[in-house]
């Protein structure tokens, strides 16, 4: 009783946040790294405000202008576009294919061993990080350098692009789902695994559904971003708008260059609805 | 037919250097039914998540049946869990799963993969789901989604799953803390009947004395991670639950509206037990 008494008597804590040093200290940190990083990439943005820069990329752009809309220009584009479309997806596919089993393997929330910490925690460990390991070597090579590999292989084409997808992005959703498993409630996991339960009904009986919203979401962000990486590689002959834009491009046909930048912009946005209307299924 | 649980000098310190458990030896025969009670931060669920071979022990031993479960193979030890059900005081059951589905997941130590898997499409056991859940009189919310349920609903469920795994050993941390004292006593009387017809040893961890002096013929009081006294619930006297709280004569933690006096145990042999024996 005297203790709690004498404690009201004294002084109330002092407001001063305890926490507020550190935070200056990681700002300053931040910006005191950040500014030689800008100077190293050449980051000098009133240069593009120069009178002559400027007439430059005006003229470049008004090359754009009007898009092409000659009929056999849109029936190659519809082609390149369902290419383009069939590249993306068959790659995310792929992908998914290779990544699913490797972040079951790598997720600690599905780790059996790590209960107690259990019998084979040691060889539990080391497959897992083996297999960040590998997750990590399949996203490290960009998708364009595998999609040159493979068009040696396998010639000009979108096959070479679908493979290049598979890899690295393979690599990509693998890490992310890794992470993404671990992150949400784990406890579910944890509580089958505890009474028994093999890692792949834990998986589906509590880390899917606490988490299926996250995982559509960056599959579908994934997919869009794969729309516009098999753009990339048809720069190197993997078929597809990339291939297409190529041709415009080198023919200096800047009407055609802006028609495919449209059909873009109405893939990302079609990727959008998509992703929203997976997300409010999944709610 | 595995036979009982044993704490063998069993202490447990946390990663971060806390100790919650020590020196604890208790023993439980096959089918025994103990209620551990204590004061908040007694170690009530530390002791649980002990014998559900959640937690190793880091001094001490545990022995399930006739084996120390941590020098056991991983499959052996995924077999042994599979025989332990626990009910968890807030149920780890993610809020999209139907209750249908969440009552299965009971039993996924023991379905083969592919029963699993076929269940998430097409409930394989709804009728076991159902019946499950009617002995917590929540059948009429079989194919509702958890995210529907309130929390007391949801904590039956909890409890549903455990009911449906029809474990040999049956550990419950604070199983009817969400509930009103009605539904409280519905479910620990489920949670007796299910030991009772199955033969299946249940230890729960209650905060309400009155249920455990009702249900428990054993009582375990727990008190700063030490076992303060182990008896026949008949022996406990009313000076050894006023200690174990520290209460000094005020009310002790109760569920009941019209509480017994906890001062003279007969009263405990008393009070009936509605549908059992």
């Amino acid at each position: 009783m005297s203790v709690a008494a004498g404690a009201t008597a004294t002084a109330p804590i002092p407001l001063r946040d305890p926490a507020a040093r550190t935070r200056a200290t990681v700002l300053v940190a931040a910006v005191v790294v950040l500014w030689p990083l800008l100077w190293l990439a050449e980051f000098k943005p009133w240069q593009l405000f120069a009178s002559g820069n400027l007439q430059v990329m005006g003229s470049f752009l008004a090359g754009f202008l009007p898009p092409a809309t000659a009929p056999d220009f849109l029936a190659l584009l519809w082609t390149a576009t369902l290419e383009t479309l069939a590249i993306a997806t068959a790659g995310i596919a792929l992908a998914f294919v290779v990544a699913v089993p490797l972040a079951v393997v790598a997720t600690r929330a599905l780790a059996v061993s790590r209960i107690g910490p259990g019998p084979g925690r040691g060889v539990g460990a080391a497959v897992r990080t083996a297999t960040r390991g590998v997750l990590t070597v399949l996203r490290a090579i960009p998708e364009v350098v595998w999609a040159l590999v493979f068009v040696r292989a396998l010639g000009l084409g979108p096959g070479a692009g679908v493979l290049a997808l598979a890899v690295t992005y393979g690599g990509m959703l693998g890490k992310v789902y890794t992470e993404i498993l671990e992150s949400g409630d784990t406890r579910s996991a944890r509580a089958l695994l505890e009474a028994g339960s093999p890692r792949l009904g834990a998986l589906f009986y509590a880390l899917v559904p606490s988490t299926a919203q996250e995982l559509a979401s960056y599959t579908v962000y994934r997919w869009e971003c794969a729309v516009r990486a098999s753009v990339v590689m048809g720069f190197v002959g993997a078929g597809g708008l990339g291939q297409l834009m190529d041709q415009s491009m080198k023919m200096l046909n800047g009407g055609e260059a802006s028609t495919i930048l449209l059909t873009f912009l109405a893939l990302v946005i079609v990727a959008d609805a998509l992703s929203a209307v997976i997300r409010r299924v999944l709610s | 037919m595995i036979n009982g649980l044993h704490l063998e000098g069993a202490g447990l310190v946390h990663a971060n250097g806390q100790r919650a458990l020590r020196n604890i030896t208790v023993s439980l025969g096959s089918g025994e039914r103990v209620a551990v009670i204590g004061p908040s931060g007694a170690g009530k669920t530390t002791l649980v998540r002990l014998l559900g071979t959640s937690l190793r022990p880091s001094e001490g031993r545990l022995v399930i049946g006739d084996a120390d479960p941590w020098h056991a193979g991983a499959r052996a030890l995924r077999r042994l869990r599979a025989t332990i059900g626990v009910v968890h005081q807030s149920p780890p059951i993610p809020p999209r799963l139907r209750v249908v589905t969440a009552v299965l997941a009971g039993r996924l130590g023991t379905w083969p993969a592919w029963k699993a898997l076929t269940s998430l499409v097409v409930p394989g056991d709804a009728a076991g789901a159902r019946d499950a859940l009617d002995r917590l009189d929540l059948g009429d919310r079989v194919f509702d989604r958890c995210d529907r349920l309130s929390g007391g609903q949801l904590q039956r469920v909890g409890i549903a799953r455990v009911l449906y795994q029809r474990p040999a050993f049956i550990l419950a941390d604070e199983p009817v803390s969400a509930l009103d004292p009605t539904l409280a006593d519905l479910s620990v009387g489920a949670l007796v009947a299910e030991s009772e017809a199955h033969g299946a040893t249940l230890l729960a961890s209650l905060h309400a004395v009155d249920l455990a002096l009702k249900w428990f013929p054993r009582l375990i009081g727990m008190k700063g991670g030490e076992i303060v006294f182990d008896r026949p619930t008949a022996a406990v006297t009313s000076a050894m639950l006023h200690d174990l709280y520290a209460t000094e004569g005020r009310a002790l933690p109760q569920q009941g509206v019209d509480v017994f006096e906890v001062d003279r145990p007969t009263n405990v042999v008393a009070l009936k037990r509605p549908g059992c024996q």
